[in-house]
């Protein structure tokens, strides 16, 4: 029963992974993507591994995917042109996906158990997690936050531009302006006018 | 028969090979490269994960969810990077990044 589970989610995420790479449309592909993720948070769930298995659906379908399909959206590029001439490489690109497969499967054949065991010593898996990450693994959480905090930082570095011609708030010059300044106080005599 | 971690080794394997092709194949959509890049640590991750759950230890798994992290940290600065080079030449291809001559 599992095993047929496994070879339907696994025949789908190969599958996606393919359009993923294939896909005429850079928004077609960023949707396969988002469906080879969901199966193998599937996947993950089939081994009992699911709090990694909700982080691939939190993570990546909820921020990478939308990220790719944001910037997809966002550049205004003629993606008919862009797929022109890559039929030449495919022949090429397959002979050494072919190779490279070859050579993974042979060193595949590893001698480990087949026990399941996804949360050692703990009742569920993000207990099993939880229990050693903030222990044993403390240094490498914080050093994963810094890395989040770097990459944040130079993203918003890099995208963001001055443009001199939009308006902006200038605070201190508004907390500095004074009544006198914006306003006067006339005497008008009655129909005269000012 | 069971499910085994050969399985998951094989369908790691081939994620992996996909996501290698993808690089190949497309040579003028940066965007298809770095989603071929997003593909290739999937299967890191899930051979990471098969090996901690068969193996019964748990490290395997904090290791995967660092790999998720920099995945993620890899696919913001990638696309903030693209979205300047695009300013920049108004041009995705991968043939039009060439001012370095490297």
């Amino acid at each position: 029963m599992e095993v047929i589970a496994f070879w339907i989610l696994a025949v789908i995420v190969g599958a996606a992974a393919v359009f993923v790479i294939a896909a005429r449309n850079p928004v077609h592909s960023v949707l396969w993507l988002i469906l080879s993720f969901f199966t193998s948070a599937a996947l993950l769930v089939l081994i009992g591994a699911e709090f990694l298995a909700m982080l691939l659906v939190v993570v990546y379908v909820g921020a990478v995917a939308v990220l790719f399909l944001f910037v997809v959206m966002m550049l205004d590029v003629d993606f008919v042109e862009l797929k022109q001439g890559t039929l030449q490489y495919w022949p090429f690109a397959v002979l050494i996906g072919l190779a490279f497969f070859a050579e993974i499967v042979m060193v595949r054949t590893v001698g480990v158990g087949t026990r399941l065991e996804p949360s050692p010593g703990a009742d569920s898996n993000a207990e099993a997690i939880g229990q050693v990450m903030y222990t044993d693994y403390l240094l490498l959480f914080q050093v994963a936050g810094i890395i989040l905090l770097v990459a944040m930082i130079g993203a918003i570095v890099l995208t963001l531009r001055h443009r001199p011609y939009a308006k902006r708030q200038n605070i201190a010059r508004q907390t500095a302006r004074r009544r006198a300044d914006a306003t006067e106080l006339v005497d008008v005599t009655p129909g005269k006018g000012i | 028969m069971e499910l085994t971690l050969n399985h998951y080794l094989l369908l790691s394997a081939f994620l992996f090979t996909v996501g290698v092709v993808g690089i190949f194949v497309n040579r003028k959509n940066i965007i298809v490269i770095l989603m071929a890049i997003e593909l290739i640590l999937l299967s890191v991750n899930i051979n990471l994960v098969a090996f901690s759950v068969f193996s019964g230890t748990i490290t395997g798994q904090i290791f995967a969810m660092l790999v998720l992290t920099v995945a993620a940290a890899e696919a913001a600065v990638g696309l903030a990077i693209l979205v300047v080079f695009f300013r920049l030449r108004g041009d995705i291809s991968v043939d039009a990044i060439d001012m370095m001559k490297g």
